[in-house]
């Protein structure tokens, strides 16, 4: 088997630890259980990330990378505000059920454990990839003429917070129907409660 | 004894205008060793050698045209067009100086007649106006007023023959290559995203509600100071956007956002870069930048 590179051996400290927080919380997950499972020694994971709360911070700012990313790609297409809606509501449930662990750390983790983060983690500093693609999107749906002016945090929070919402209800396991089932309807009320009149 | 080299002819001749660059230009501190340089044949608030009558005869010297006000070909001084006085000076002189934002670009006096008056060579951005062929020999100098010190260098230069370098809009290099940002004693607030409560204090940035376009703005007004002491953003009012062709803009006093998001971003910034910095910035409180500096209550 060819030897991982350092960034590769770095992506799967990342994609275990996610995982491991998912399953068994933040708190009762050691650097020993994510070093045994990635198949390092502990002294090595330290060449990686040098402590507990700086692996928190670079997890965050790797979702919010990838979350970033695509949004990026979704807001440079040609098409219109309420199809880019739609899009990201399907980007958003399809990371949730494929990739449960990087919605669940951001939502249990990140948004519930403030003071893991601290002031590493200020205000907008780690989730900055993906709010400015949000910022983005919502500039170019008013200035399109397809989005009612208001203020961004109002905007916003009626987007983002209706998706975590539902993914949290899908994770507690609520929801009758997989996460794809409601897509539509979602995406149309977001566009209905944002459109301009 | 060689006889004394005659001084370049100078023509003051005035468009559509509220006079507002002919009495900025009386603020120059060297004013009297400017005109030295020069043989003043007409300008309409200084002595002159000749009366606008004369001037209007199309027989007077002209080495340097400089332009005040909107064009409007059909205007008229003493009896003549200004189609005509402009042709026939303009071709006589070897620079032609359009001093203000009405003579470069139209500026607010174009609105009396917009369907045929402009610039000198500039309708806005657009090439238009009596000069638009013969740019090699304008120089523009926007503002609205122009700036005293900026009309002192361009004249100067002339008078020394040197070349004045311009940019694409026929505006000198040497004045309009930064932004009326640079300079700006508020930087702090703006690097820090901390907005002014109000107009005509020290503290706080006027970009991101009141309007200021000094970061979308090619001037040097705070390189180069306002009767050697002051800028708008320094005594507290926004930066209008005054030597840009798209001069007037509307409202001023406010800055267009779409759900709080400026709707243009500095110059040569991408938006998304913008937004990077600005949101991480904002993530932090600077508290010493928050309240007034100096407590007068």
């Amino acid at each position: 088997m060819a030897r991982q590179s350092k960034e590769e051996r770095k992506e799967s400290i990342i994609a275990t630890a996610l995982k491991l927080f998912a399953e068994q919380g933040f708190y009762t997950t050691t650097i020993p259980d994510i070093a045994a499972k990635v198949g390092m020694s502990v002294g090595n994971f330290y060449n990686y990330f040098s402590s507990k709360d700086v692996l928190a911070k670079e997890l965050i700012l790797y979702i919010s990378e990838y979350l970033g990313k695509h949004i990026r790609v979704i807001n440079e297409r040609p098409s219109s505000t309420k199809e880019k809606i739609a899009a990201i509501v399907s980007l958003y449930f399809s990371m949730a059920s494929e990739r449960p662990e990087m919605i669940e750390y951001f939502l249990r983790i990140y948004l519930s454990n403030r003071e893991v983060f601290g002031e590493q983690c200020e205000g907008m500093v780690c989730i900055s990839p993906f709010i400015t693609e949000m910022m983005i999107f919502f500039d170019d749906g008013v200035s399109g003429g397809e989005l009612r002016d208001q203020d961004f945090f109002s905007a916003f929070g009626l987007f983002m917070g209706y998706l975590g919402g539902m993914v949290f209800l899908f994770g507690e396991k609520i929801l009758p129907e997989p996460l794809s089932f409601y897509e539509a309807s979602i995406a149309e009320n977001i566009y209905r409660a944002l459109k301009t009149e | 004894m060689p006889s004394k080299p005659s001084k370049p002819a100078l023509i003051w001749l005035q468009g559509v205008t509220c006079n507002g660059n002919g009495h900025s230009f009386l603020n120059l501190p060297y004013l009297p060793q400017l005109l030295e340089r020069f043989d003043i044949i007409y300008h309409p608030l200084l002595p002159s050698l000749q009366s606008l009558e004369a001037v209007s005869a199309c027989t007077s010297r002209c080495d340097v045209l400089v332009f005040e006000g909107a064009f409007d070909p059909q205007m008229r001084r003493a009896g003549e067009t200004l189609s005509r006085l402009v042709a026939h000076y303009a071709g006589e002189a070897a620079h032609v100086v359009a001093a203000g934002s009405c003579a470069s670009f139209g500026g607010i006096l174009k609105a009396a007649a917009p369907e045929r008056s402009s610039g000198l060579a500039f309708s806005a951005s657009e090439a238009a106006g009596p000069l638009k062929g013969q740019k090699h020999k304008l120089v523009n100098l926007s503002g609205c007023p122009v700036h005293p010190e900026w009309l002192g260098y361009t004249l100067m230069m002339i008078a020394d023959g040197q070349p004045v370098a311009v940019d694409a809009l026929c505006r000198p290099k040497a004045l309009y290559s930064h932004l009326a940002h640079d300079g700006c004693l508020r930087n702090e607030y703006f690097e820090w995203k901390v907005d002014a409560k109000q107009f005509g204090v020290k503290e706080g940035c006027l970009f991101y509600e009141h309007g200021c376009r000094g970061p979308l703005t090619h001037a040097s007004c705070n390189r180069t100071l306002w009767n050697e002491v002051g800028s708008k953003m320094r005594a507290g009012t926004p930066c209008f956007g005054c030597t840009e062709p798209d001069f007037p803009r509307r409202n001023l006093f406010e800055t267009k956002t779409n759900m709080s998001i400026p709707e243009e971003v500095p110059v040569g910034v991408t938006k998304r870069s913008y937004l990077t910095l600005t949101g991480i910035a904002k993530s932090f409180t600077v508290k010493r930048l928050e309240e007034r500096l100096i407590d007068e209550e």
